[in-house]
């Protein structure tokens, strides 16, 4: 049974026309970039064309892009070089929500004593930008602040953001990992100077991401060796993966209007069914600034594994901001910094689609997932002179 | 993705025993929505043979701790109230065929459902929670759950103590408490401590203090996304800020008083703390 899969936040699948594109460089053309020889040597080629098509993705030039194994790495070199550019400087911003690979690379900066502030957000997943202008002074070296969240879809004013921080002489990086090739980005009109990207969220294979740097940003390289990227990303080219990466930058931006028509369209109807027939429901974080493809659903009383697993039973891939799901014994960090009541925090459910998805697909969970909360409420001790589910 | 047995996804998906007795004769409630799993137990036992002629459970949790519930009460009845109570968490875990690592706390909640309803039966009251000490904060496990389940499962580490009981798994603030209750236990050997300096000048003891706070205390505030400054010494007192999370926390109260009892143990006795506000 084909999976309905609505975990693209997580990850995708590698379009066709990507694997098409890359399997030449996994079989026959093999050469390193590098050589002298024209096998080995005719691979660069392809590599300055995939920098071009994934720097037409968000509006840069072709040598404002790097090349790096994932998302993290480009996370970490954006924050260490600006960092280590300019040593008298021991203060960095970031906020409460950011993904792990920057969360954690902040607190890990925490530790060999740099201050760091955590900006806070409100009820909606929102940051309030008095509090970053608050918060930025002459000590701050690096400005990082997502672009839009992985467990809620909600999007920050990054133009406005990245204005403050212009005018202030501010470093800023952005993680665009979840909003590139869902929502246009244009580094020509929004003043970021290191903006991340990752492979496999846009149809490419995973272990394949990109850092953008802006012409005239001062760059520290994080991993040192040979002379690839220019000496800016040291290891051999991972040149299968780089050529997929530029087919699947240049497939997402065509597919850009489809993203906020259809998957909005349908990602819209699977939160109104959802909500409707289901009760003691809550939509989180802000649905107006939100990526056309996600929505993060709390069902009260129950817990989020349980759902997932009752999913998993129909082959439909979802994933959920509980405690039980993260490997830890804490809940989600995003939803509990936007003060969501614990009673919804474990029971949230995160689906999250990509322009595969089919209208079957979201009609088949929207007929699936009433019963299924059913069942887990008859099963709970809580909230149960409130159910009243209706009948099929 | 938790590798659970056949038995714990058939119990799961098909659980048996659901639902509430309207006239039970014990029912016992451990956990809380909170914590991320609670169980309800009911029990309906015959007078006269003193047998459990029926068991019922609600559980709000993970599979493992649905799975868990369901196991308990397929184990227990039929059985008269003093055999059941035999029913220990490593039972119910081997019934299920195993559990994750991290998931026997569900073994445990079960187990401690069943004393609590069968305590309900006989009309004992509640096991006096006052004057037990709570430990882990977050999740609010006490000195004696720790220790009872340490032995009962022959635990050595914290890792295995979070796993089965929770304890330690948020904050972690609780961890060095737990390694003592553990060395306590099992009579290990105490990681040597760095001795406390006898007599310091003011420099020493501001520097002191300094490295102190930078990396004993601020290390595992930033870890939960939490920080303090250090803003004056004065004498024995010693002025400090919280930051990020710790601002406006609940636990704030709690920080300083760790932050305070670290600087005494490390520092000097009669070192107080005080926060701005």
């Amino acid at each position: 049974m084909k999976p309905v899969y609505l975990d693209n936040n997580a990850t995708t699948k590698i379009a066709p026309e990507v694997l098409e594109e890359m399997m030449p460089y996994l079989t026959d053309l093999y050469g390193n970039p590098s050589s002298m020889h024209t096998f080995g040597g005719q691979n660069h080629r392809k590599i300055e064309k995939a920098r071009g098509q994934v720097a037409g993705l968000i509006g840069a030039k072709p040598e404002e892009i790097i090349f790096t194994s994932c998302g993290t790495e480009s996370d970490n070199t954006a924050i260490m070089s600006a960092v280590s550019s300019q040593p008298q400087k021991k203060h960095v911003v970031t906020t409460r929500v950011e993904h792990p690979a920057v969360l954690n690379f902040c607190q890990h900066l925490g530790r060999k004593g740099y201050r760091i502030t955590y900006l806070p957000v409100n009820g909606l997943g929102q940051l309030d930008l008095d509090e970053l202008i608050k918060a930025v002074d002459d000590d701050t070296s690096v400005v990082s602040i997502m672009y839009a969240n992985n467990e809620t879809g909600v999007i920050f004013p990054i133009t406005e953001i990245a204005g403050i921080l212009k005018e202030r002489g501010v470093l800023f990086h952005t993680d665009a990992v979840q909003a590139a090739g869902k929502i246009p980005i244009d580094v020509g009109h929004v003043p970021v100077d290191f903006l991340t990207l990752s492979g496999h969220k846009i149809h490419a294979p995973k272990g394949i991401g990109a850092l953008f740097v802006r012409k005239g940003t001062r760059f520290h390289p994080y991993i040192i060796g040979g002379h690839q990227e220019k000496g800016r990303r040291a290891g051999t080219e991972n040149v299968a993966s780089i050529v997929a990466m530029g087919k699947a930058a240049e497939l997402v931006a065509a597919y850009l209007e489809m993203e906020a028509s259809t998957t909005k369209r349908l990602r819209d109807k699977l939160e109104r069914e959802l909500v409707k027939c289901c009760p003691d429901v809550r939509v989180n974080g802000d649905t107006v600034n939100r990526l056309p493809n996600t929505t993060n659903i709390s069902f009260e009383y129950i817990e989020g594994e349980a759902i997932l697993l009752r999913l998993n039973e129909y082959n439909i891939c979802a994933s959920s901001g509980s405690a039980c799901t993260s490997g830890s014994l804490e809940p989600s960090h995003v939803l509990r910094s936007m003060g969501v009541p614990y009673t919804a925090v474990h029971g949230s459910v995160r689906f999250s689609l990509s322009r595969y998805t089919t209208e079957e697909e979201i009609d088949a969970v929207i007929k699936l997932m009433p019963p299924i909360i059913k069942v887990l409420r008859d099963l709970s001790p809580y909230g149960r002179e409130k159910i009243a589910c209706p009948p099929e | 993705m938790w590798e659970y047995t056949e038995k714990v996804k058939d119990l799961f998906l098909k659980p048996k025993n659901v639902g509430e007795i309207k006239d039970a004769d014990g029912v016992g409630e451990v956990g809380s929505i909170t914590c991320g799993d609670a169980l309800k137990l009911f029990l309906k036992v015959d007078k006269e043979t003193g047998k459990i002629v029926d068991a019922k459970f609600q559980t709000f949790g993970c599979a493992s701790a649905i799975a868990s519930s369901s196991a308990l009460t397929e184990m227990i009845k039929g059985k008269t109230v003093d055999e059941a109570l035999k029913v220990s968490n490593q039972d119910i875990a081997e019934f299920l065929g195993g559990l994750p690592d991290e998931k026997m706390h569900c073994s445990v909640m079960g187990r401690e459902a069943l004393e609590a309803a069968v305590a309900n039966f006989r009309g004992e009251t509640a096991p006096v929670e006052e004057g037990e000490k709570r430990i882990c904060k977050c999740f609010d496990v006490s000195e004696e759950k720790i220790r009872r389940v340490a032995i009962e499962n022959h635990l050595t580490t914290v890792d295995e103590i979070t796993n089965f009981t929770k304890a330690g798994g948020g904050c972690g603030e609780c961890v060095p408490d737990i390694e003592a209750i553990l060395r306590d236990i099992w009579s290990l050997k105490p990681p040597e401590k760095p001795a406390k300096p006898k007599k310091l000048t003011n420099l020493h003891k501001i520097a002191l203090i300094q490295e102190i706070i930078e990396t004993e205390i601020r290390p595992g505030l930033q870890a939960d996304q939490g920080d303090v400054e250090l803003i004056d010494i004065e004498g024995n007192k010693v002025v400090i800020a919280l930051r990020g999370m710790c601002t406006g926390c609940v636990m704030a109260d709690v920080t300083i008083k760790g932050i305070q009892s670290k600087l005494r143990e490390l520092v000097s006795d009669d070192i107080t703390v005080e926060a701005l506000q």
